[in-house]
């Protein structure tokens, strides 16, 4: 029950938070004087194009843009009715995309989707990598297995992620035929769903999960390593083995159970680092996510299109640290009391 | 005569190429007998102790002796015995208790989970039972509703409770020998009292052997049927208790009696303490924190001290003696205007006879700066009140810095002037906190509190992080600076043998109230508040003749509202001190 309340109570302060966050992202969005549109006017007139002038300025209107920001922000959130009535981000349009004259919907369309798939391949592989390289770093520390962990953890942390995507490409293709670029095989794009597609996905996913993965597993293992060398010194370790406990399960049990609050803490850390971080990997890899549409839009102002794809961005570490906000409260019981206020 | 239970011989241990940190010891304890290593921090007993249950730090080297454990009619080397079998001794025919019961028990996990852990692991016991044998070892250590103790986290309890449960955690499997690591000293005197209590009971009920680390002579002698003495790592004194207590043989042995402080036989109660020139005037000081809850909880008030009353005559000592709660470090605060008292609360401070009275609670930023040069505060802790990057010159020189006192060579003069006073040599001033003792660390830190030429000197808790030896010299030389000074203390502390020597007043209190006051000799000769008595009753005197009296201790040591009619209440609705025969305040109904 207490659960339940904590959860809504995160729930609603993660609104608040996103509504916050909107606020910002427009503000700076619109702070390089000038827009997409008024940019656009002015070659146009430079190179005698009326016509085209003409439409540019039917667009500002038609998406509000003559308007002061204050007006312009209430009508790109939906919170204030514009020249098509009450109809923005709440609604679920998502606005106009300049640059490729068509929807933000449909330009991003299943990149968004791929985007979080990536990512949450990347965070799996994170966490999948650095916990049990963590756990034995710590409990061989200084010896062999330690150093060669942090050697390898270091090394992936200094690589350069589009270097080490372009090293993987070669040599996976040469050695095990994986695949080059893209998400997918060029046959399966726009196609519906279907096992073969899926299979092709999978296969593309390899590369550039191990390449937006491994700085971050590098990372996230030097820490776990830390936490759980700091908890193998406290004494309730010592009363543990006292107890005959064996080693293994004395490490599962005790320790690791301590070390793992900072481990959840980094979810939603970890999730905006990896979708900005792998912006440029997306260019190098070709990847269809949500990077490379950024990059473009950031670049010519097309501010619709970027406002959506930090909102989204901004959405996913909101979820994600709401995520781990619960699961450290059904992890420790000290949060879930001192929450409750006793 | 029967075979030992546990035989140590010539036990050597090491850490790396140094000296070994315990040399050629040996002892060895029959079954059902209580064994008590004594010896003061250094001494080797902790891995001496450490080493029978082999789970030494990684560092250590155990080079050379054997342990002899008797598992019912066979002799096992402990030292040799393989991993795997060691594992099934632990927790199962040996168990160990250790000193601090905040951290030795893993906060994330129920207590059921933790104590049953260790019938699961030794006795293959099936949940259910496992569970009514835990439920029922918690109701044997005094727990007066198991089946919540199951349920709980460690955080929810106090001290003395958790301690308990490592103690049901300890007896479950029903070892035969219990190693007690410093179990008490982590705890209020009186909890440890209970604490003391419960081990010698259900030693009785099981006839299990202990084994009890402490430094504490007065523990040995409430406990211990043999003793082992121990410094620098070797065994100096062993024998049966009351040979050793009562005519101890070796000089250190002499030296750590001389040492121990005690709660003097008093013939006749003091004259009271004269009121007339108070340096310190706290009047009716209370001090609320408001905790704020997450989420959408009501924010929870906490009193720390409630209308206390402390007068403090110049040229003396007053002592707040109190638990851990008590509120007697919050005084101490407010009194140095460290902490703001709530309102209503007064806090007057005169520098000097005929100056005008200092409101501390409402000083402007002048004012704060001139009151902190005349009054200093000693901390607890002498190992992290230094810092350890900067060298001891630096460290004393710096008071003078920060409120712009002479030259440099002024101040490195004063410096040295006050290593002399507090015993230390001035060819020190360059070295770093590190290559000095606990003691001398102390004696640091009383010198830097000096270097201002205060006149208010608090003390909080300044001898209760070192050994007996040093906290005797640490004593004298306060009462020293003190008469050659001309000082003024308050002294914070939460044992009465120390500050029955040092102090002119005792202000007993307890859950943020005053609940006597006097003059030491006359608390001692005439206590008249329960938890006085309790207090005194359950200070461990090393004296075979003087055990602890456990039914005084329960009496006054519970909660308020358990206390007898005349001095009873709840919350903070105490009733007023009252002044009962000349200089002796006692909080109850008249």
């Amino acid at each position: 029950m207490m659960f339940l309340r904590y959860a809504i109570y995160r729930f609603i302060t993660m609104l608040l938070t996103l509504w916050v966050v909107s606020i910002l992202i427009f503000v700076i969005i619109n702070l390089p004087p000038g827009d997409y549109l008024s940019n656009q006017i002015a070659e146009l007139r430079a190179t005698g194009q009326a016509e085209g002038v003409a439409k540019a300025e039917f667009l500002r209107t038609e998406y509000a843009l003559d308007r002061p920001i204050w007006e312009q922000y209430l009508i790109w959130v939906g919170m204030a009715p514009g020249p098509q009535g009450w109809y923005g981000l709440i609604q679920g349009n998502f606005g106009w995309s300049f640059e490729f004259d068509r929807p933000v919907s449909e330009v991003v369309g299943d990149a968004l989707w791929l985007t979080v798939l990536v990512n949450l391949a990347a965070v799996l592989f994170v966490y999948l990598v650095a916990l049990p390289l963590g756990v034995i770093a710590a409990a061989r520390s200084e010896t062999w297995v330690d150093y060669t962990a942090a050697f390898v953890g270091y090394l992936g942390l200094a690589t350069p992620n589009f270097l080490l995507a372009l090293i993987l490409f070669y040599y996976g293709n040469k050695y095990f035929d994986l695949p080059i670029g893209g998400l997918m095989s060029p046959e399966y794009e726009g196609e519906p769903m279907s096992w073969d597609k899926v299979k092709s996905i999978l296969v593309h996913l390899i590369v550039p999960t191990f390449v937006i993965g491994t700085s971050g597993a590098a990372a996230m293992m030097q820490r776990l390593r830390a936490n759980m060398l700091d908890e193998l010194s406290k004494p309730y370790v010592e009363t543990a083995r006292a107890k005959g406990l064996g080693p293994a399960k004395l490490l599962a049990k005790y320790p690791l159970r301590m070390a793992f609050n900072p481990f959840v803490a980094d979810i939603g850390n970890l999730l905006p680092a990896m979708v900005s971080g792998s912006v440029l990997v997306s260019v190098v890899l070709g990847l269809q996510t949500i990077g490379p549409s950024l990059l473009t839009a950031l670049k010519s102002q097309d501010q619709f299109l970027a406002g959506f794809v930090l909102m989204f961005v901004a959405l996913l570490t909101l979820i994600g640290t709401m995520i781990s906000d619960l699961l450290l409260v059904l992890l420790d019981p000290r949060i879930r009391y001192g929450a409750r206020g006793s | 005569m029967s075979t030992p239970l546990l035989d140590v011989r010539n036990l050597s241990i090491g850490f790396g190429t140094a000296d070994p940190v315990v040399r050629d010891v040996s002892f060895s304890v029959m079954p059902g007998e209580t064994l008590a290593l004594v010896g003061e921090s250094g001494s080797g007993k902790t891995i001496t102790c450490r080493s029978v249950l082999r789970i030494l730090p990684d560092a250590a080297r155990i080079s050379g002796g054997e342990i002899n454990f008797d598992c019912k009619g066979t002799q096992i080397d402990l030292l040799t015995l393989p991993e795997r079998g060691m594992r099934r001794i632990r927790g199962n025919q040996i168990a160990m208790i250790f000193q601090e019961p905040m951290r030795s028990l893993s906060p994330l996990h129920r207590l059921g989970d933790q104590v049953s852990e260790v019938l699961r692991l030794h006795r293959d016991m099936p949940m259910r039972e496992a569970r009514r044998t835990v439920l029922e070892t918690f109701e044997r250590v005094g727990f007066p509703d198991p089946g919540r103790v199951w349920q709980s986290y460690p955080f929810e309890m106090s001290g003395g409770m958790r301690q308990r449960a490592m103690i049901a955690m300890a007896m479950v499997a029903r070892p035969e020998l219990l190693i007690a690591d410093e179990p008490t000293t982590a705890l209020d005197v009186t909890t440890q009292a209970q604490v003391l209590g419960l081990i010698k009971d259900l030693q009785k009920d099981t006839g299990m052997a202990v084994i009890l680390v402490t430094h504490d002579l007065g523990v040995v002698a409430n406990m211990a049927e043999s003793v082992v003495v121990m410094n620098k790592g070797r065994v100096m004194e062993r024998g049966p208790a009351d040979v050793v207590l009562g005519a101890p043989a070796h000089g250190y042995t002499q030296k750590l009696f001389a040492a121990a402080p005690m709660i003097p036989e008093v013939a006749a109660p003091a004259r009271a303490a004269p009121h007339d020139d108070l340096i310190l005037d706290m009047r009716k000081v209370t001090k609320t924190y408001t905790m704020r809850a997450g989420g959408w909880s009501a924010p929870k008030v906490v009193t720390a001290c409630h209308r206390v009353d402390l007068e403090l005559q110049r040229g003396k000592t007053l002592a707040v003696v109190g638990e851990s709660g008590s509120g007697k470090t919050t005084c101490a605060r407010i009194a140095l205007g460290a902490e703001l008292p709530d309102r209503g609360s007064e806090v007057l401070f005169r520098a000097a006879a005929d100056s005008k009275p200092l409101r501390v609670d409402a000083m402007s930023q002048s004012e704060r700066v001139a009151f902190q040069r005349q009054a200093q505060m000693v901390f607890q802790d002498p190992y992290s009140s230094l810092s350890p990057r900067m060298r001891i010159q630096q460290a004393l020189t710096e008071p003078m810095e920060i409120h712009n006192i002479g030259s440099r060579k002024d101040r490195r003069e004063k410096a040295a002037e006050m290593l002399r006073w507090v015993g230390l040599d001035p060819s020190m001033l360059s070295r770093y906190p590190h290559a000095f003792s606990g003691g001398q660390r102390q004696r640091l830190s009383i010198a830097r509190a000096l270097t201002l030429d205060p006149v208010l000197l608090v003390c909080d808790e300044p001898t209760s992080a070192l050994d007996v030896s040093v906290q005797e010299q640490i004593l004298t030389l306060l009462e020293d600076i003190r008469d050659g000074m001309g000082l003024s203390y308050l002294f914070i502390s939460h044992d009465l043998a120390v500050v029955a020597r040092i102090a002119d007043e005792v202000a007993v209190m307890r859950q943020g109230v005053v609940v006597e006051q006097a003059p030491p000799d006359t608390l001692f000769y005439n206590p008249r508040h329960p938890y006085t008595r309790a207090l005194i009753a359950a200070q461990p005197e090393p004296d075979l003749n003087r055990p602890i009296d456990l039914s005084l201790v329960a009496r006054g040591a519970g909660s308020p509202s358990t206390w007898p009619e005349a001095y009873r209440f709840e919350g903070v609705d105490a009733p007023a001190l009252t002044e009962l025969e000349p200089g002796h305040k006692v909080r109850c109904h008249v």
